[in-house]
């Protein structure tokens, strides 16, 4: 994609930059969000949660206008071709972010609850699926700014990686509640943090999988989901 | 000598056809026209280099290039028009059902009897009544049809033009609108009955309602006709065409399903021409 030229018409080749260029402040205040959700999540601060929730209101702005700038280039140009690729790209890609940018917020949430109770020695578990879920999101965005499709497939494998830290932190919380009954409400909010954080690492992984549709025009969603056997 | 032209003929054909795109998985067992190694010149200046395109068989095929890369030519030499220019020649083979209409035994005449010409500006005969203008085609020919009232209604119900003009078939041609007008000509064409209809930027001079119809036209024609559109306009290809051939310098660049051209194409200049990215 990066080989090509510019378009004759500049205004249009203009309309294109400036939408490039917002669903990548998206996707930077996105990261933002959910690295300073597990930043207050590790240092148990309510406050830093709270203050980062408000991230969120500029990813919903950014939302509303790149499903614009889409719409009028839609209407107006209508693209073929790899703009047309990076256009219907653009408009799901937002989405994703979008949700992600809601997880943050949830994730926020229980951090405020988990805040004023004595920690639980699962945060670990927990903290190596954020990291994972993270450096996902962030490298899905790189291959969308390189067109790096070798990238993309790579965090389309490391999902599987992240299921299995989730799955594994399962039995891990089961057993602390079993032991203490006082841990339940620490150990669910644990768990739904958890959630929150698979189900991230979900939507970096739909960016990549749209990644890879946008620069070789293949789409890939279910191949990579039937070859790993889980429909 | 003769065999020797005609071997070298047939050994070009057989390196441009190694060089024909992959045949789209959709396409039907044979083509209805195959132009092999088709090259045309006005004077000494070549505008097609070697096309080997297949036409397929009751499809819309549409041929899409900047201005001067030989789209326009090509058309005309499926019906052997190009060669009534002065300083026009051609060379290759060009197949309809197989038969090469360049071969020495084939009349051109009828050859544009079975395929047929729509051009750019709708050009019915100005002296000529609308229901002279439909049979216009078949006096040239020399034939004279048996129920012509009959002929003259099928033709103009085939362009759904029937009821628009049915009252005032003794009016002038050039009295309907320039959409009435064009699907005059297209009538005009079908009462020939061809079997391949050629159409040369038939909307270019149209605004948008009457271009739909057109269009519209063009997706019925296809359930009995085969039709190969010449077009500026790339929505109109992207619209109406099952296949694609993109153009360029003389050359055929790329030729696929059309979803296939103007989703994912192959080759660079194809994107970068359907794109805006041409200069």
């Amino acid at each position: 994609m990066s080989t090509l030229q510019k378009h004759t018409d500049r205004e249009y080749e203009a309309e294109l930059e400036t939408l490039k260029e917002k669903l990548l402040l998206m996707g930077a205040r996105t990261e933002e969000l959910i690295s300073q959700a597990m930043r207050a999540f590790a240092e148990r601060d309510a406050d830093s949660a709270r203050l980062t929730m408000r991230i969120d209101r500029q990813v919903d702005q950014l939302e509303l206008d790149i499903d614009q700038l889409c719409l009028k280039i839609l209407a107006r140009r209508q693209p073929v071709a790899s703009d047309l690729r990076l256009i219907t790209t653009t408009m799901k890609l937002v989405t994703d972010l979008e949700r992600i940018g809601d997880l943050g917020v949830n994730v926020c949430e229980r951090v405020i609850e988990l805040s004023a109770e004595p920690p639980l020695p699962a945060t670990q578990s927990v903290t190596r699926i954020a990291e994972a879920a993270l450096a996902m999101l962030h490298d899905s965005l790189d291959a969308f700014v390189a067109g790096n499709t070798e990238l993309a497939e790579e965090v389309i494998e490391r999902d599987g990686q992240v299921d299995s830290y989730y799955a594994q932190l399962f039995p891990e919380l089961l057993q602390l509640m079993m032991k203490d009954s006082g841990s339940v409400f620490r150990a669910t909010r644990l768990q739904s943090i958890a959630k929150y954080l698979e189900r991230i690492a979900d939507h970096a992984t739909n960016i990549a999988e749209m990644v890879v549709f946008m620069v070789r025009g293949k789409d890939v969603r279910h191949a990579f989901a039937l070859s790993r056997g889980d429909g | 000598m003769i065999q020797s032209l005609a071997l070298a003929r047939t050994s070009e054909a057989t390196r441009e056809s190694a060089r024909t795109p992959a045949r789209p998985s959709a396409a039907p067992d044979r083509p209805k026209m195959r132009a092999e190694a088709l090259r045309a010149h006005f004077g000494k200046t070549e505008v097609l280099k070697g096309i080997t395109l297949p036409v397929e068989s009751t499809t819309v095929t549409a041929i899409i290039g900047p201005s001067g890369c030989g789209k326009s030519t090509f058309i005309r030499c499926l019906n052997r028009m190009h060669e009534v220019v002065s300083g026009a020649r051609v060379a290759g083979k060009v197949l309809l059902d197989l038969q090469d209409i360049y071969a020495p035994d084939v009349d051109p005449v009828r050859v544009r009897r079975r395929v047929g010409m729509v051009f750019q500006k709708p050009n019915p005969f100005p002296t000529m009544t609308i229901r002279e203008n439909v049979l216009a085609g078949l006096k040239l020919n020399g034939l004279r049809p048996k129920d012509t009232e009959e002929l003259v209604e099928r033709a103009l119900r085939q362009v759904a033009l029937w009821d628009e003009v049915k009252d005032v078939l003794s009016r002038s041609g050039t009295s309907l609108s320039g959409g009435q007008q064009q699907r005059l000509c297209i009538a005009r064409s079908l009462a020939l009955e061809p079997e391949v209809l050629l159409m040369d930027e038939p909307c270019s001079a149209l605004d948008p309602i009457a271009t739909a119809r057109v269009e519209e036209l063009i997706h019925e024609l296809r359930e009995r006709y085969t039709i190969v559109i010449v077009t500026h306009n790339m929505q109109q290809a992207a619209r109406v065409a099952d296949f694609t051939a993109f153009f360029y310098l003389g050359e055929l660049v790329e030729y696929d399903r059309t979803d296939v051209i103007f989703t994912r194409p192959s080759e660079k200049k194809t994107e970068d021409y359907i794109t805006g990215r041409f200069g």
